[in-house]
């Protein structure tokens, strides 16, 4: 191909691009006598060009088009919409034909005589002024004077061309790449200058230093393109679709100067008009359907984009009809995804999640603009696979909002070089949470069940991974100090041991070799200051691969790939199995755990057909997890130790079996005492027991008195999950109160306008129909209920939201696992209660 | 036999694994490196020996003796890398010892013997007929495909 042509179709492709920006602008704006002239002067441009390259074919249709496009701005025809829809077309087959051009350099064959025609019929109605007439003469007056626009291209043009300079992408990827060598040479020279002292190099490297990261920097610039490039195209899109489908949608972009890496540019340019295609499609409603909700007929799409701490957010939201959850539910249900009973009691939010499964689309039908094979899934595997996330909220009526966060780049990343034996690796410290050093004082805070090793952090377990088992290499040492990294996959934390850490680098990543690719626990290698090569690891394949290998091995109590297990996204918990007399195993929520002990039986002393043992200087009631237990039968007897803040227990068992990640199904009423539900551990039916009926039991003098001597306060627990529901209002029960619950907030409002009283009420925020904003909001609106204490509780920490949270009303928040931060907050509230009453 | 065959008459780069001379076509190979320091990778198959550093950019280094199911090198024994690029991709074949460039021509080359061994058998294009010894002409390709050596 020689230059000239690979020039026209360079230039060809951008101008065609804004062309199309234009021509929607021109259609909303029909007087707009720039946008009008820009048009004219691109067509006019690309026209010239391609005589000149004897384009023969291309040539026709722009001289149609421009034709039409000089008596719109001559003033000669009106700017209706068909009109632009015909220019459209014209631009649409030009596309076609630089597409051609582009493949085999020639122009493609193809018959145009039918959009010529139409072009030329248009522009000829023009000059009889015939069927213009009115609309015709209004927009000839509002563009009499319009301007010659053609000389203005090449003043345009003269003034741009001194500043920029077109270069190939190929030279900025190989500048990109060797900046990255330069700055592993950097790295290298720094750590030799730093082990020898009065080096006379020192001064000089430093300076070096101090170029290549300005040098580092400028051509990660040069990579750099406004998002507003990705966007091109979505005006169009849009204005298709609304024609296509008789909708009114307004589209309204901020931040597309928003800059982020060209790789990057290009893995979301597709996703990006996947979701705004799908926000048009299926989001915004028909302008009489709009109407009759109360909404003004018109939809918007907002597009979104800003930096927040290193990444680049970017916003797709409609005020459309919102995410159906009961029919993404059903949908869930019906492809198998997840057992029914689980659905029901899954979070909204995490029901959503189902949305980027394979082949998961809940339209009715499939309409011509969406279903071109590319779902939600396509979506979300192409930004993870540029280290980026993507989640999805939507309120049923008000609109759907999707926020993808991705990294400003993907060539050089910040990492955690750590170290085990004389083998380094580095983890990115994206996922990393924190880092917890083990010495010999802290070291008996790492305990074992069953083999999987958990450390107690601020009285929870993190199951703990070791980096050497998972990787299969030798050892550690089991003297001296440990390092825990804690890590995010998810929602859930979990620590990786390793035995050194040395410090966070600006590392360099590089692909791994096809030979190793397969073992998906690296997500690349990188090379460090003295040369030497290490591995990148994956925290989510590993936290992945310890959940897999410790399922597989063990006594078979527990099976992999269960149906909606880890995999399967559906509501699985943490159980902890332990068995006791000839019963079948039994397990408990690791999360209720507070500790795991060992008695030596000589110390439990029986009284009155009870248990007791000295514990951390007080009395600790245990119970037998079964009745008739024979106590002598294992010493020292193990006990699972449960609190909830105030007191505590011990349940005691014969065996602890595992930890293991199973759904529970919660039985709601009718079950026996002392159970809480089912989960499916390794095929069969497990009890999860209740801990709550274990407390009662422990401590039912002091419920007696407790009742007895003035009222408990009395709290209406709103959540909408069956799961959060029975794992919380046994825990509020123990610490003393009466616990009423609803599963949304509008059944919380009809209990409160029924006359119950309530001392505190505590909610979710996330839920079906009228959500914890709503609620407080509503709440705080009427004169009762102004002063009531109102607690938000909420299963993830999501930034802004206790901000939102407070601002609707709520006087606290706080996240649900933390179950003694709950009790605290609600004892505060109702002791101020009390203060304000007296 | 392969049309890999015609570009291979010609000359060649031999080099010796556990006392067997081996040999690839001299333009498949970017260079040849003394002893470098490589990178395990944990959990790879036995015959990647790891990463090493080439002025920046990452080989994968394949362990001749492993790959042909030879018995593995002793301690102190001396290796070469013998560095090769497919697909887009650099590999270090880890060698004892690298030999002469060695001319041969299409009237000394036979197809790999049916009693070779059928690991042998798959990763070689053939032999030449050396005067006093054989060389077996290795399938580059063929060698980095730990997948089929497993089948």
């Amino acid at each position: 191909m020689d230059d000239l042509m690979r020039e026209f179709l360079t230039e060809s492709a951008e101008n065609l691009n804004l062309l199309d920006q234009a021509v929607v602008e021109l259609e909303r704006n029909p007087g707009s006598k720039d946008t009008l002239a820009q048009i004219f002067r691109t067509i006019h441009t690309v026209k010239g060009t391609c005589g000149f390259l004897g384009l023969s074919r291309m040539e026709s249709v722009g001289h149609s088009a421009e034709n039409v496009l000089g008596r719109m701005r001559d003033g000669e025809l009106a700017v209706t919409s068909d009109a632009i829809s015909l220019v459209l077309r014209a631009v649409d087959v030009i596309k076609d034909i630089l597409a051609g051009l582009e493949a085999t350099e020639t122009e493609p064959a193809g018959d145009d005589t039918e959009i010529i025609r139409l072009l030329d019929d248009l522009a000829a109605r023009a000059e009889r002024g015939g069927t213009a007439a009115a609309p015709a003469a209004v927009a000839a007056d509002a563009n009499a004077d319009a301007l010659d626009a053609v000389p203005a291209a090449g003043d345009a043009k003269g003034s741009v061309a001194g500043q920029t300079l077109r270069v190939s992408v190929d030279i900025l990827d190989r500048l990109m790449n060797m900046v990255g060598e330069l700055v592993l040479t950097r790295n290298q020279l720094l750590q030799l200058t730093k082990t020898e002292e009065d080096t006379k190099y020192a001064d000089p490297v430093q300076h070096m230093n101090r170029v290549t990261s300005g040098l580092q920097e400028a051509v990660m610039k040069t990579r750099m393109q406004p998002i507003g490039n990705a966007w091109g195209k979505l005006p169009r899109v849009v204005r298709d679709l609304s024609q296509a489908s008789g909708k009114q949608i307004e589209l309204v972009m901020h931040g597309a100067e928003t800059e982020l890496d060209r790789q990057i540019l290009q893995s979301i340019q597709d996703p990006l008009v996947h979701m705004v295609r799908n926000s048009a499609d299926h989001g915004i409603e028909l302008p009489e359907v709009r109407h009759t909700a109360g909404k003004s007929p018109a939809g918007t799409i907002t597009l979104n984009a800003y930096h927040e701490g290193g990444h680049i957010i970017i916003e797709i939201a409609d005020d459309g009809a919102g995410i159906n959850v009961a029919k993404v539910r059903a949908k869930a249900v019906e492809r198998g995804l997840v057992s029914a009973e689980v659905a029901a009691s899954m979070a909204e939010a995490r029901i959503l999640g189902f949305i980027f499964e394979p082949g998961f689309s809940t339209a009715a039908e499939v309409t011509a603009v969406s279903g071109r094979g590319v779902g939600m899934d396509v979506v979300r595997t192409n930004i993870e696979t540029i280290g980026g996330v993507v989640d999805i909220t939507s309120r049923e009526g008000r609109g759907t909002t999707v926020r993808i966060k991705i990294p400003l780049t993907l060539a050089i990343i910040s990492a955690l070089i750590v170290g085990h034996g004389d083998q380094a690796f580095a983890i990115p410290q994206i996922g990393i949470v924190e880092l917890v050093r083990v010495t010999d004082e802290t070291r008996h805070l790492i305990e074992t069940v069953h083999g999987a090793p958990v450390y107690r952090l601020r009285d929870r377990l993190l199951p703990l991974v070791r980096l050497d088992a998972v990787l299969g290499l030798s050892r550690g040492s089991d003297d001296g100090d440990l390092i825990i990294v804690v890590a995010q996959v998810g929602q859930s934390h979990f620590g990786i041991v390793v035995d050194e850490v040395f410090d966070t680098q600006e590392i360099v990543v590089k692909p791994i070799g096809r030979l190793v690719k397969d073992l998906a626990l690296f997500a690349g290698t990188t090379i460090l200051g003295d040369g030497r090569v290490i591995m990148i690891l994956d925290a989510a394949a590993i936290s992945a691969k310890a959940r897999a290998s410790s399922a597989g091995s063990e006594s078979g109590t527990t099976a992999p790939g269960e149906p909606g297990g880890a995999d399967g996204g559906a509501e699985t918990s943490s159980l902890l199995l332990f068995k006791c007399g000839a019963e079948a195993p039994q397990a408990v929520p690791l999360s209720l755990v507070a500790r795991l002990e060992e008695f030596p039986v000589a110390k439990i002393e029986a009284a009155a057909g009870r248990y007791l043992v000295q514990y951390r200087g007080a009395l600790l009631p245990l119970i037998p997890a079964i009745d008739g237990i024979d106590l002598a039968s294992v010493d020292p007897r193990p006990v699972v130790v449960f609190s909830d803040g105030r007191r505590s227990m011990g349940l005691m068992v014969d065996r602890i079996l595992d930890i293991v990640e199973a759904t529970v199904r919660i039985e709601m009423g009718g079950g026996r005492p002392g159970v809480l539900g089912a989960a499916i551990v390794g095929g069969q039916a497990t009890e999860v027991i209740d801990t709550y009926f274990y407390l009662q039991q422990a401590y039912s003098d002091w419920f007696a008195t407790e009742t007895g001597a003035n009222r408990r306060p009395r709290v209406l627990f709103v959540e909408d999950s069956g799961f959060f529901r029975e794992l919380l209002a046994p825990v509020i029960q123990a610490a003393g109160y009466d616990v009423s619950t609803s599963s949304d907030g509008g059944h919380a409002i009809k209990r409160l306008e029924r006359g119950e009283r309530f001392d505190v009420v505590l909610s979710d925020l996330e839920m079906p129909g009228v959500d914890g904003f709503e609620l407080a909001t509503r709440l705080r609106a009427h004169p009762q209920w102004r002063d009531l204490p109102l607690l938000a509780l909420t299963g993830r920490d999501t930034p802004g939201w206790r901000e939102r949270a407070l601002a609707a009303g709520f006087s606290d928040y706080l996240v649900k696992l933390d179950r003694e931060a709950v009790v605290a907050a609600m004892e505060r509230a109702v002791a101020n209660m009390k203060g304000v009453a007296a | 036999m392969s049309q890999v065959i015609e570009a291979m008459h010609g000359e060649f780069i031999s080099f010796r694994v556990a006392g067997q001379l081996l040999g690839i076509p001299v333009q498949m190979v970017q260079e040849v490196l003394t002893a470098q320091r490589i990178t395990r990778v944990p959990l790879a198959a036995p015959e990647v020996a790891g990463f090493l550093n080439l002025r920046g950019q990452i080989v994968t280094a394949v362990d001749l003796r492993a790959r042909l199911d030879l018995p593995p090198r002793a301690e102190g024994e001396s290796v070469m890398n013998v560095v090769v690029k497919d697909k887009e991709e650099l590999f270090s074949l880890l060698v004892d010892e690298v030999g002469d460039v060695i001319e041969v021509s299409a009237d000394i080359f036979e197809t790999p013997p049916p009693t070779m061994d059928e690991r042998w058998r798959q990763s070689c294009e053939g032999v030449y007929r050396l005067k006093g010894e054989l060389l077996v002409a290795v399938n580059v390709p063929a060698l980095l495909n730990l997948q089929r050596a497993k089948d």
